[in-house]
């Protein structure tokens, strides 16, 4: 196994993570209390999970440029573990969302959003599974992924934005409104000093897994497609 | 050959444990302060944890099982 230097970073910054998140003091919100320490562990899923489709689409669009079928690999393995992440973020949110807003899904625009937004991801596996053809597959499915992505960012980013939220950074919150966890003062400094090595460490947790799952798959696809 | 059985048994074991957490919401909704709510609600913090890294590990364990289905061939 080659211990590449992100490898040990990811180890390391996940250790503080955990050790720091459990340890720091955090400010008092509302009714969160301690519970507020879930900002480093389900907001983290959304960010590993924009930046894994983040990834897909550049890997989708290199496939369409290039033809290069390896692209087409590395696209739909970062996409999976996107998937992956986007599950556990509405998990872990609902169980958040039980014990500070009353009820698992509340149907709230960013809980609806990230919901529709993982099922347009499901149907990127559905079109993949549906062809055998291997570049035929390739090509439809790059084109849907870019498609996806940019459904995603509306769904996510835009329209919680725009309507009222249980969500932090909805209309209704005056302070960081619009912009949460980003916002000036929506996020305590205290609190970002462990949150930002938060996203990174399963940032990287995240693109480990997808490496794997690469190359894996270039093995497994070893007759079929250039391996270099 | 052990993997046809290792699923299903898998599958029976998280049926066991999401029943203990049935029984376990239903006691707690009788106490108005539930274990989840005490100590500050870090118990739901620890809940969030567990279900990243059991996920995680579930999704690690496929990719684990998908390559000594490789290494068989």
């Amino acid at each position: 196994m080659k211990f590449a230097w992100w490898k040990v970073l990811c180890i390391v910054l996940l250790v503080f993570t955990f050790i720091a998140g459990f340890l720091v003091s955090v400010p008092f919100v509302g009714n969160l209390y301690q519970s507020i320490r879930n900002f480093y562990f389900h907001v983290p899923m959304w960010f590993g999970q924009f930046a894994l489709l983040g990834l897909s689409l550049f890997y989708s669009i290199g496939y369409l440029r290039t033809q290069n079928l390896r692209y087409d690999v590395y696209a739909a393995e970062f996409a999976k573990t996107g998937i992956v992440f986007g599950i556990l973020g509405l998990i872990t949110g609902s169980i958040w969302a039980n014990y500070t807003w009353g009820e698992p899904w509340s149907n709230d625009p960013k809980q609806v959003c990230a919901a529709i937004a993982e099922l347009i991801y499901f149907a990127y596996l559905v079109l993949r599974g549906s062809m055998n053809d291997i570049d035929k597959k390739a090509r439809v499915s790059s084109v849907y992924n870019i498609f996806s992505f940019f459904l995603y960012i509306p769904l996510v980013f835009i329209i919680p934005r725009l309507v009222q939220s249980l969500h932090p950074g909805g209309m209704e919150g005056a302070e960081g409104g619009g912009n949460p966890a980003l916002g000036g003062g929506s996020l305590d400094s205290s609190m970002r000093l462990v949150f930002w090595p938060a996203v990174f460490g399963w940032i990287l947790l995240g693109f480990w897994i997808s490496n794997l799952k690469i190359r894996l798959q270039l093995l497994t696809l070893k007759n079929l497609i250039d391996v270099k | 050959m052990l993997n046809k059985y290792v699923r299903p048994l898998f599958l029976i074991l998280i049926i066991c444990v999401a029943s203990f957490t049935l029984l376990a919401q239903s006691d707690t909704t009788a106490t108005a302060n539930g274990f989840m709510r005490s100590n500050d609600k870090i118990y739901v913090v620890m809940a969030v944890g567990m279900v990243i890294l059991i996920g995680l590990l579930f999704y690690i364990i496929r990719i684990d099982r998908k390559v000594s289905q490789l290494e068989k061939k």
